[in-house]
């Protein structure tokens, strides 16, 4: 049995001449959460496009909870929850007509996905809107639907990709400290692809993605070590910058 | 297990692809309205001009409107099926059709269970046109009504496959005008929903043969005869074979390492 909810092995990808990825390599532990920081364009999308099997990875491999994502793909997937970028909940149906849409297609019967629903709702603090349009509500709280979505099959990854575009200060905020808690208490691994590097907790596990290399891993404090700086945004800033001038 | 999580996964498509129907009222309207126009103005104008002889599935000399009547069923299935299948081209950029795609079940099986959802939903709209066809006094035999409904599935699937198909390359939902003109009017002009192939080969005989290898044709010819109780095999091979065509061409162009998708840029 693996010890890692992720390991993504020498990925390389390109549309067409262009590199978008290049031998990219890291692992994401269970209860762990790894910030994938990268200006935009960095290659983070097409990362996550990969890990999801949305497009395929010709060179390297990728495994979710243990499971190769080309040769068992159903397995790995099973073991995957997702948040994209671009919302993706039907705006007419209900909170919950879209969460029970989920479990089916994964595979939940009726009592499970009710259960799974409501026990999600309840830890969301948003039990009253089982049966509120998605249209009726505010960004922040679709996020969370698409959090408690994510989680409905209890996958041992989970991938964000820039969840807080859009939100306010506050909602931001809260959904940082909610993702971290959960990956804590419930030891997910959480891949969490941003470009703002105020969503970084010190304990996170780093990734510094840019023009598809990685730039620099680590623990946030052992990222700003190897650049010789003092605060993450300065590493950050030192290690896009130098990149863009090689 | 494995069984049941496939049957409710098609399920969850299926029902969701009504929910969605059923919120969009307008959308029933206006997918209503095209045959209708066709039908109580294009058909009544034409009447006269346009004789039919009596050809089968026919026994009797009818009217143009009776005659049009299957190829406008035929029309909303062409017109609903590759409008479902290309807004998988907006739901792709919207990013829902990725909910999809990351289920974890084969995505041969997500695709079908697909266009068995968006035909589900173009039957229900080609049985109402049926219905007001009805009032207006074009009356099949009643067990047509029966034999149309295998008919409708077949054609159906086979004009959502293909409209997959084509989603699976068009990069933005922008291009849906140009399938509309490239693809859709040629489709349905070049037919035997409007007239006969006899018709056609008397004014020109490249355009009937055209006509008479254009799948819509045969899904046309399908729908006619077993509105009026019969089996036309020729027409069911033809619409199956092309259906399964379509739904693997569609499957490898939703395949991450083979198809289009691999050269899209997202």
């Amino acid at each position: 049995m693996t010890s890692f909810a992720l390991e993504v092995e020498c990925v390389s990808f390109a549309y067409g001449k262009k590199k978008a990825l290049d031998d990219v390599s890291f692992t994401v532990k269970p209860g762990q959460c790894t910030i994938l920081l990268g200006p935009n364009g960095a290659g983070k999308s097409t990362l996550f496009a990969l890990i999801t099997r949305l497009y395929d990875s010709p060179t390297g491999q990728i495994r979710i909870a243990g499971f190769d994502n080309r040769k068992q793909p159903c397995k790995a997937l099973a073991d995957l929850g997702v948040v994209f970028q671009q919302p993706t909940l039907d705006l007419d149906l209900t909170v919950a007509q879209n969460l029970k849409y989920h479990a089916a297609l994964h595979g939940m019967s009726r009592r499970q996905a009710k259960r799974r629903i409501e026990e999600e709702l309840e830890r969301l603090e948003m039990p009253d809107y089982r049966t509120s349009k998605i249209r009726s509500l505010s960004g922040g709280y679709r996020r969370r639907v698409e959090i408690a979505r994510a989680l409905l099959h209890q996958p041992k990854l989970l991938l964000l990709d820039e969840p807080t575009v859009g939100l306010d200060i506050p909602s931001r905020q809260a959904l940082v400290a909610y993702v971290h808690q959960l990956a804590w208490k419930q030891g997910i691994g959480v891949l969490w692809a941003t470009h703002l590097i105020d969503e970084i907790e010190p304990s996170d596990e780093l990734i510094v993605l840019h023009q598809g290399t990685i730039r620099a891993r680590g623990i946030v404090n052992e990222v700003i070590e190897q650049v010789s700086v003092t605060t993450i945004g300065e590493a950050f800033q030192v290690l896009t910058e130098e990149a863009t001038c090689a | 297990m494995r069984l049941m999580h496939y049957l409710r996964a098609t399920n969850a498509i299926v029902g969701r692809e009504l929910l969605r129907f059923l919120h969009q009222r307008g959308r029933f309207v206006a997918a209503l309205v095209r045959p209708l126009v066709w039908l109580f103005i294009f058909a009544a104008g034409f009447r006269s001009t346009l004789g039919i002889a009596v050809i089968p599935p026919y026994e009797t000399y009818i009217l143009y409107e009776e005659y049009i009547t299957p190829g406008l069923a035929g029309m909303i299935l062409l017109f609903n099926g590759m409008q479902s299948s290309l807004s998988m081209v907006y739901d792709r950029e919207m990013g829902s059709m990725r909910i999809l795609l990351v289920a974890p079940l084969p995505r041969w099986y997500l695709l079908s269970s697909k266009l068995l959802a968006s035909t589900f939903v173009s039957l229900l709209q080609a049985y109402v046109f049926l219905g007001i066809a009805w009032a207006y006094e074009i009356q099949p035999p009643p067990v047509g009504y029966l034999y149309v409904f295998p008919a409708l599935i077949l054609a159906g699937l086979m004009l959502g496959a293909m409209g997959m198909f084509l989603s699976s390359f068009i990069k933005q939902l922008e291009n849906f005008a140009g399938v509309m003109n490239f693809v859709i009017f040629p489709m349905f002009f070049l037919s035997t929903a409007l007239y006969p192939l006899w018709r056609l080969q008397e004014s020109s005989k490249l355009l009937a043969r055209l006509a008479q290898y254009n799948p819509f044709s045969q899904a046309v010819e399908l729908i006619r005869f077993a509105l009026y109780g019969q089996f036309n095999r020729y027409a069911f091979f033809y619409t199956l074979v092309t259906l399964l065509v379509f739904l693997v061409l569609a499957v490898w162009g939703y395949n991450p390492s083979k198809g289009m998708m691999k050269r899209r840029k997202g």
